[in-house]
C-alpha cells in the first residue's frame, strides 16, 4: 500500500518512540492516523501495518475490534457525532440527536446517499461543561441547538 | 482559549497562565516563570523532591485521590530497568473536561510536571497518553514537545544539568477503559486496553514492564507549582490531608457551566450559586454527582455543608472523583439518568471480568426497559442487588463505577422508580425541553460570564 509522503513520516516517528523491540507500541497510533487517510480500517491496511510492526494479521485485527473509533466500514466525509452522556443529555442532548436523525434521515452510523454526511450518537468526549457537543471529524462544536446544528449541516452538504 | 469565563473566586495556580496571550508557547512559559522548578529540582536531591510531593498533600486528580509523593516513592531506586513516566490523558470520565483545557492552555506546564518527575525517579522517557478524539490537543502536545527540544528543555543534557529526557505524544482511539492505568499500559503497549492482575503495580512493572510514574494531566501539571513556591505553601492552599486546588467542571443544570480551579475544601453550594451562578430557569438542586459519573450521586440535602474534597465526600459514601461536578435540577428523571449512565459503562465495559460485562449490560437492559414504563416492582430490588454484587469483584474499577452511582440513585430516590411502574409514563417527559438558551450564554453561545 502507498501511503502520503505525511503520513509515511508520521510512520516513521511513531516506529522511533519506542525502546527497542516495542515497536508493537505504535500500532493503535498507527491504525488511527491510517484511517484518517484511508478512510477504513481494511484488510489490506491491516495486513499492511501488520507487517509493518511484526504482528499477524490476526493480531492487529484483535486490537482494532476493541477502540471504538477504529471503523471497518467508510463513514462520510463528514462524520458528525453527538454526545448525549449525562452531562449533554442535562442540556437536551438527547433532543438534539433526535433532530440530526430527522433532519438527515439516517440513524446511528449511518451515511447520506451523497457520502457526504454520516451520523454517530458517541459517549462522553470531555466538553461536558460546554454541552451539548458535537464533534464533527476532530472539530468540537459547543453549546449546539438544534438551529445551529441546522446550519452546521447546511454548510457541510455545501462543502465540496 | 478559554471556553468560559474565570471566576473571582478561583484559586489560580494550575490555570495561572490561562487567558495570556500565546499562552501555550515556550516564549509565554519562560517568560512566567516557566522551567524554573526544574531547574530547582536538578539541583536537589531526588528523595528530596518526593519529599516535597509529600508534604505538598497533593493526591492523584485523575479519581483515586491516592497521595502522589507515596505513588513516586514506590518506584525502586536500584532497578537495572529503565523507568518511564506515563502521563494519563484519556480523559474520559463524564462529567470531566479538564484536562483538555490545562494541556491546551499551559502544555508546557505539563512537559514541566513530567521532567520533575522525571528527576525524581531517574526515569529518561516519558509518554503522554491522550485519548483519540482530543487530536487537537495531540497537535498542541507534539508542537510544545518540538519547542522544548528546540529551546533545550527536553533531549541530551537538558540545560547543562546532566539529565537527558525524551518526551512522546501517544494517541488512543476511542476507549473509557483506557483511562484506568493498567488498561492503559496495555493500550500503550499496542493491545486490546484491558486490565492487568495487581500486584505488581505499575511503580515495579508498569510501561514495558519498567517501573513506571502513571499521574493524571492535572498532577503532573500540579508538580511545578509544588517545586517553584515549596510543598508547604501548596498543602496550604487546600485543607488538611487535601492540598493545592481542583480543576472543577461545573456540568449539567448550572447558569454558568465551566472549568473553574477552587481550593479543596470549598463549600458545595456555594460552588453551585456563586462561581456557577446558580440553576437555571429557577429550578432547584436536585442531585449532584461530585466527581464524574462513577461517583455515587448526592441528594441536595447531604450538599448543604459538603465541601470539595476527599473527606468530606468521603464522609457522605461519595468521591471527590475527578472533580465533574454533574448538577440535575429538579425537573431530572433519575430513572432516566441511572439509565444513561448506565448504558455509558454497558458500552464501555471491556468485557473482560463478568461482573463487569453481565451485570453492565443486563442493568442497562433492566434501566432501559423501566423507564419506557415496562419495569416491574421487582425490578427497583433487582437492580441494586445485580449493581452490589458487582462491586469489589473485577480487576479494574468500572464494575464499581458502574455500580456505585446506580446504587445511590435507587437508594435515594426510589420513589422516582415508583412513579414508573404499571406502565405510567416517565413523569418528567413532559418537562418544558424548550431549546431557550440557558441564561448566562451570550449569543454565539460562550457563557457571558460573571
Amino acid at each position: 500500500m502507498t501511503f502520503s509522503p505525511q503520513l509515511e513520516s508520521r510512520f516513521e516517528t511513531l516506529l522511533k518512540s519506542y525502546p527497542p523491540g516495542r515497536q508493537r507500541s505504535a500500532l493503535v497510533p498507527m491504525l488511527l492516523y491510517a484511517q484518517d487517510e484511508v478512510g477504513s480500517i481494511t484488510y489490506e491496511l491491516v495486513e499492511e501495518i501488520a507487517g509493518r510492526v511484526g504482528l499477524t494479521p490476526s493480531q492487529v485485527n484483535e486490537v482494532v475490534s476493541y477502540y471504538s473509533m477504529l471503523r471497518r466500514k467508510p463513514l462520510g466525509k463528514y462524520h458528525v457525532q453527538i454526545c448525549t452522556n449525562i452531562s449533554c443529555l442535562l442540556n437536551d442532548g438527547d433532543k438534539l440527536w433526535e433532530h440530526a436523525c430527522k433532519k438527515l434521515g439516517i440513524g446511528h452510523k449511518g451515511v447520506t446517499a451523497d457520502g457526504q454526511i454520516s451520523l454517530e450518537e458517541v459517549e462522553c468526549m470531555g466538553a461536558c461543561s460546554w454541552a451539548p457537543a458535537v464533534q464533527v471529524n476532530y472539530d468540537f462544536q459547543h453549546f449546539v441547538t438544534p438551529e445551529k446544528l441546522d446550519e452546521l449541516l447546511e454548510s457541510l452538504r455545501k462543502k465540496a | 482559549m478559554l471556553y468560559n469565563e474565570p471566576s473571582p473566586l478561583e484559586t489560580k495556580v494550575l490555570s495561572r497562565r490561562f487567558g495570556l496571550p500565546d499562552s501555550a508557547s515556550l516564549a509565554t512559559y519562560l517568560a512566567t516563570e516557566g522551567y524554573q522548578a526544574f531547574l530547582k529540582a536538578a539541583g536537589m536531591k531526588p528523595e528530596r523532591i518526593i519529599e516535597e510531593v509529600k508534604v505538598s498533600n497533593l493526591r492523584g486528580r485523575g479519581g483515586a485521590g491516592f497521595p502522589t509523593g507515596m505513588k513516586w516513592s514506590f518506584v525502586p531506586r536500584n532497578s537495572p530497568k529503565p523507568k518511564f513516566i506515563v502521563v494519563n490523558g484519556d480523559e474520559s470520565e463524564p462529567g470531566t473536561c479538564k484536562d483538555r483545557v490545562l494541556i491546551e492552555n499551559d502544555p508546557h506546564q505539563l512537559i514541566e510536571g513530567v521532567l520533575i518527575a522525571g528527576l525524581a525517579v531517574d526515569a529518561h522517557a516519558g509518554y503522554i497518553y491522550i485519548r483519540g478524539e482530543y487530536r487537537y490537543l495531540i497537535e498542541i502536545v507534539e508542537k510544545a514537545i518540538a519547542e522544548a527540544y528546540a529551546g533545550g528543555w527536553l533531549g541530551k543534557n537538558i540545560q547543562g544539568t546532566g539529565f537527558d529526557f525524551d518526551l512522546y505524544a501517544h494517541t488512543g482511539a476511542g476507549a473509557y477503559e483506557c483511562g484506568e492505568e493498567s488498561a492503559l499500559l496495555e493500550s500503550l503497549e499496542g493491545k486490546r486496553g484491558i486490565p492487568r492482575i495487581r500486584p505488581p503495580f505499575p511503580a515495579v512493572a508498569g510501561a514495558f514492564q519498567c517501573p513506571t510514574v502513571l499521574n493524571n494531566v492535572e498532577t503532573f501539571c500540579a508538580v511545578p507549582a509544588i517545586i517553584r513556591d515549596g510543598g508547604a505553601a501548596f498543602a496550604a492552599l487546600g485543607i488538611p490531608r487535601a492540598g493545592g486546588t481542583k480543576m472543577t467542571c461545573l456540568t449539567g443544570n448550572i447558569n454558568k457551566p465551566g472549568v473553574y480551579e477552587l481550593r479543596l475544601g470549598f463549600p458545595v453550594m456555594r460552588m453551585i450559586e456563586e462561581v456557577g451562578g446558580g440553576i437555571p430557569r429557577g429550578r432547584k438542586l436536585k442531585a449532584l454527582i461530585p466527581g464524574g459519573s462513577s461517583c455515587p450521586a448526592l441528594t441536595a440535602a447531604e450538599c448543604e455543608g459538603a465541601t470539595m474534597d476527599y473527606d468530606s465526600m468521603a464522609a457522605r459514601k461519595t468521591m471527590l472523583g475527578s472533580g465533574g461536578v454533574i448538577i440535575m435540577d429538579d425537573q431530572t428523571c433519575m430513572v432516566k439518568a441511572a439509565m444513561r449512565i448506565m448504558r455509558f459503562y454497558a458500552h464501555e465495559s471491556c468485557g473482560w471480568c463478568i461482573p463487569c460485562r453481565e451485570g453492565t449490560t443486563w442493568l442497562r437492559k433492566i434501566l432501559v426497559r423501566f423507564h419506557e414504563g415496562g419495569g416491574r416492582r421487582d425490578d427497583i430490588d433487582l437492580i441494586g442487588d445485580i449493581a452490589k454484587n458487582m462491586l469489589g469483584r473485577t480487576f479494574c474499577p468500572l464494575g464499581d463505577a458502574a455500580a456505585m452511582p446506580t446504587i445511590s440513585i435507587v437508594e435515594k430516590f426510589r420513589q422516582e422508580f415508583e412513579d414508573h411502574l404499571d406502565g405510567k409514563p416517565c413523569p418528567f417527559e413532559h418537562a418544558d425541553h424548550t431549546w431557550d438558551k440557558p441564561p448566562g450564554l451570550s449569543s454565539d453561545g460562550r457563557s457571558s460570564g460573571a
